[in-house]
């Protein structure tokens, strides 16, 4: 654990009784009180999250948008002044370099943040890329990100800003906003499926924002989550994790996350020839949801077989699903057996358990 | 049948109870806290063989799955069935309720191996 690299906030989640494990060379907290009890409490109030581990990227100079709009797969000149939007880097065969979040400043400045354990891979990638009239700054190393995920988020850090949080659209941005009288960035964006925020601040600020939120969140039933809660509710709410449902060998396509990959774009982005050709011919493998008919947890790697005993697939992720309260899977299998209602069996350890194709996500938070 | 009194301690952060050649196997505090939530267990069936080392049931928390080894060569003579419908039993209560299995051993059972309660804490003390 000596030789990981710590977030500011590693003391803290050691006085709280994190469980730390290795995550991409991070130390980090896996649980503190409990998965299942995290878990419940941002799906029924809220989460704190440290998620400083995460990369940042500046893109600035006058080339910064049409140079963007090469790189990434989502059409970024529909994005306005504070919005946030979801996208892919591509490989030229079609595979992801990563999934990663696109902040628009202004014309001229774009903030890009990425998975912590990519983040040296994106920078080699962005930099080999570069074009003259862009600038490209990694500035993770003085960021701090908090999450605050649940339905209580916006109540809760509201009681430490005037600003109104309540003007904050989904997936839109406020900066500088000052929480706790600490200048930050404030999207209402998360990884939970739920309602929240995501917050960043100068990383030596972090700790005592992290203080503050606790303080105010924990009379209101707010818990601070490790990355156990996360991975759980990010499963739940179908989100994809890079490395899972996505990786240098698994398209955005395959992973039914084509809204996200404009082939229509003008810009010739890279992978587009790839991708559209896997369109063209039609997708051999697709991403499918998977219920457990049979008592067991599936995980990820475990094979997937059809009714006549063949492998077709693989589990990308798998777990017990708590808020649903069944053992469900992701699986990335022959495109002939994705459609829902479609019966397959999943190789757990010596056994073979039924499943059945059930549509995504798992989870759904009520619309208010 | 509960407390720490009594009780041997496996490398594996299983405890045994050992009467005559029956031996009672469950997980350690320690381990539940290690494991975190169980969700589901895969229990042996009643007179299953097993030689020791195997594993004989399997503990599935809701991010990993850890294996509960035989602690002697013999067969399986009582399951904790709870804990197919309860399976946080292993939690909330590892050294009495959470038991697993009970083992008839084949042989005479070696305890040299094992550890008592004082020399178990200090192992686990160790790993942390």
């Amino acid at each position: 654990m000596d030789n990981l690299m710590r977030t500011p906030l590693f003391q803290e989640h050691i006085n709280a009784g994190g469980q730390m494990v290795d995550f991409g060379g991070w130390a980090m907290p896996l649980k503190y009180s409990g998965i299942l009890e995290e878990v419940e409490a941002v799906r029924s109030r809220a989460g704190l999250f440290d998620v400083s581990h995460m990369g940042e990227i500046t893109v600035a100079g006058p080339q910064a948008l049409s140079w963007l709009d090469t790189i990434l797969t989502n059409d970024i000149r529909k994005l306005a002044d504070n919005q946030v939007m979801y996208a892919f880097m591509c490989y030229p065969h079609g595979g992801v370099v990563d999934d990663l979040l696109v902040y628009r400043h202004g014309l001229q400045k774009f903030l890009l943040v990425v998975n912590a354990a990519n983040t040296q891979k994106d920078w080699d990638w962005l930099t080999q890329h570069k074009v003259p009239g862009v600038v490209l700054e990694n500035i993770s190393p003085d960021m701090g990100q908090l999450a605050v995920q649940g339905p209580l988020a916006e109540e809760i850090l509201q009681k430490l800003t005037p600003y109104k949080l309540e003007d904050i659209g989904f997936f839109w941005f406020a900066s500088p906003v000052e929480i706790a009288g600490i200048p930050a960035l404030v999207s209402r964006t998360g990884y939970t499926g739920e309602d929240g925020f995501e917050i960043y601040c100068p990383a030596a600020d972090s700790v005592r924002l992290w203080q503050e939120i606790m303080r105010e969140g924990k009379p209101l039933g707010l818990l601070p989550c490790g990355l156990g809660a996360r991975d759980t509710l990010r499963f739940e709410a179908g989100l994809p994790l890079y490395g899972h449902e996505i990786s240098q060998e698994i398209t955005p396509l395959e992973a039914r996350l084509g809204l996200f990959v404009k082939l229509k774009k003008q810009a010739d982005f890279i992978g587009k020839a790839a991708l559209a050709a896997l369109k063209e011919k039609g997708l051999p493998r697709l991403l499918a949801g998977l219920t457990l008919v049979e008592k067991g947890v599936p995980r990820a790697g475990y094979p997937v077989y059809n009714g006549e005993g063949q492998e077709v697939g693989y589990v990308t992720s798998g777990s017990f699903a708590p808020t649903i309260n069944a053992s469900v899977a992701n699986a990335l299998v022959a495109a002939d057996c994705a459609q829902e209602g479609t019966n397959l069996w999943i190789g757990v350890r010596q056994r073979r358990l039924q499943a059945r194709v059930t549509k995504l996500p798992f989870y759904k938070r009520e619309a208010k | 049948m509960t407390g720490e009194k009594g009780l041997k301690f496996t490398k594996e952060h299983e405890w045994l109870r050992i009467e005559g050649n029956r031996v009672t196997v469950g997980i350690t505090d320690f381990a539940q806290k290690k494991l975190g939530d169980i969700v589901y267990v895969e229990l042996p069936e009643l007179d299953e063989e097993f030689v020791e080392g195997d594993a004989f049931a399997v503990l599935e928390s809701v991010k990993t799955a850890a294996d509960v080894y035989a602690p002697v060569d013999g067969i399986v003579v009582e399951v904790n069935d709870l804990l197919e419908e309860e399976p946080a039993l292993i939690n909330t209560d590892p050294f009495g309720e959470g038991w697993i299995a009970v083992f008839e051993a084949e042989g005479d059972i070696d305890t040299s191996g094992l550890m008592d309660t004082a020399a178990y804490r200090q192992y686990a003390e160790e790993e942390e």
